[in-house]
């Protein structure tokens, strides 16, 4: 499978289409197909650790970075950090995620089979399936499009950094003096916006590429439906002993890594710290609230159950007294 | 006015349901707010005990526990008002004013519910309206709570017809 920019157009236009075709209505046979989310592949191989991408993405999104207003709020209690990325030696910052980095080059050196390997992985959002962040913004500022792209809303972000301690990459970064809680009560709520990579969410919306899919010299990544993208995933990991993240993830993300070392060994040996994520199994952060909402589907025929049972003991007692008394 | 099914006077249920339902209430609003990054900002997680309100998966999954609970109780609670207490009592204007705020705090919470399940995506404009409208819902709640309490409004009163 080949998923090239003339597939990938191709599949937004049939989208666009079938999205359009969808407001007449027609038999079920003739039902369009369903809206698929997107995700991205991304063959470690491949990877010479040039930082093509990195540039790309800081070209392409620089309109999004944040331009706080100084000097920043005094913030209470005194516990609460400013967080600033924005002088100019946090701005070139390229070794890690920030507010100004949404991705980086993570280098990491395994031995594996006898043979020492060096490897640079691209690191950013994983852009997952059921996305904690999202779920559980208490605001509503991050969200998951329909397109499997999850993204956090810069205008409503309020900076509690909710998003990061619940994302087992931690991966949203805070720029502080930046955002809505600028207006509302700087110095006792909020600190900042939270930012991360939105997959070019806007360039794709007009049928483009992401910038660091685009500019990438070396083809490492690749993006498109996600069961087609599984699926040469798979077939790649079968003919050619690779090894697959990011597929069952926090319960399946739409960011597949292929290795040719297992994702164990790369867990083990890479640099871990503050914006740097981590590679090893992660298993499923909403899968409590999947089951719980099952339960709650049961919670009121319970309730109503135990009242009828209630009820009837009532009237079968008053009809007794009733009886006892005539 | 056709015969009340039990005599005139308090239902195991006026004795339990108050104390089961503040104590639900007060754990959904407690792990409610703390879906908010406050308690960890303003020490209050800091307090000997209370580190897990800064826990935020442990609060949800509270919280949801707590809805499962409320649930229960409402649909048990609606039977057996219609059943045995609606011909001899009423609710009150304050109590109304609390069913239909509940009923929107149940309504926007269901939303949120099925919000955070998998393929689930709704629009931004309606995800940011019913988180906001679940917290309103539950501030005006509280508020209206308070005016109960300081104005010792139960939430049924006797009707007057049964005397």
């Amino acid at each position: 499978m080949s998923l090239s920019r003339r597939t990938f157009l191709k599949t937004g236009v049939a989208a666009a289409c079938a999205a359009c075709a969808s407001q007449v209505p027609k038999p079920a046979s003739a039902e369009p197909r369903k809206v698929q989310e997107l995700a991205t592949l991304i063959d470690i191989r491949k990877c010479i650790g040039c930082e093509a991408c990195v540039e790309a993405c800081r070209d392409a999104n620089a309109d999004k970075y944040p331009d706080p207003r100084k000097p920043y709020p005094k913030m209470y209690p005194s516990r609460v950090k400013v967080e600033d990325w924005s002088d100019p030696e946090g701005r070139e910052t390229r070794d890690r995620l920030t507010p100004y980095n949404w991705l980086f080059i993570q280098e990491v050196t395994v031995t594996h089979n006898g043979e020492e390997i060096t490897m640079t992985i691209p690191r950013r959002c994983m852009h997952c399936q059921n996305p904690p962040c999202a779920d559980l913004c208490p605001w509503g500022s991050a969200r998951k499009l329909k397109n499997g792209i999850t993204v956090i809303d810069a205008d409503l972000c309020l900076g509690g950094a909710k998003c990061k301690s619940v994302c087992p990459w931690d991966v949203p970064q805070r720029q502080t003096g930046v955002g809505l809680y600028l207006d509302l009560l700087p110095a006792f709520a909020g600190n900042g916006v939270m930012y991360k990579c939105d997959r070019c969410y806007n360039r794709i919306a007009e049928g483009e590429l992401p910038a660091c899919i685009e500019e990438c010299p070396e083809q490492v990544q690749t993006i498109g439906p996600r069961d087609e993208i599984l699926r040469e995933a798979h077939r790649l990991a079968e003919s050619e002993n690779l090894y697959i993240y990011g597929e069952h993830e926090n319960g399946g993300t739409n960011t597949i890594y292929l290795s040719p070392v297992p994702f164990d060994l790369i867990s083990q040996a890479i640099e871990r710290g503050e914006g740097k994520p981590r590679m090893d199994p992660v298993a499923d952060q909403m899968a409590h609230a999947d089951n719980l909402a099952k339960a709650m589907v049961i919670a009121p025929i319970a309730g109503v159950a135990a009242a009828v049972g209630r009820v009837y003991k009532a009237i079968k007692t008053s009809e007794e007294k009733q009886e006892e008394t005539k | 006015m056709s015969r009340p099914i039990l005599p005139n006077k308090p239902i195991a249920e006026q004795m339990w349901v108050k104390p089961v339902y503040i104590l639900i209430f007060l754990l959904m609003g407690l792990t409610g707010f703390a879906q908010m990054p406050i308690f960890k900002r303003y020490y209050i997680a800091d307090i000997p005990g209370l580190a897990w309100l800064d826990q935020y998966y442990v609060t949800h999954t509270i919280h949801y526990l707590g809805a499962i609970a409320l649930l229960s109780l409402i649909a048990y609670c609606l039977v057996i008002y219609w059943a045995l207490l609606r011909k001899q009592y009423r609710l009150t204007v304050l109590a109304w004013i609390r069913v239909v705020l509940l009923a929107g705090i149940v309504g926007t919470g269901i939303f949120r519910v099925l919000k955070n399940l998998p393929d689930v995506v709704f629009s931004p404009g309606f995800t940011m309206f019913i988180d906001i409208a679940h917290l309103s819902f539950m501030m005006l709640y509280l508020v209206m709570a308070l005016i109960s309490v300081l104005t010792r409004q139960k939430w049924l009163r006797v009707k007057a017809s049964i005397y």
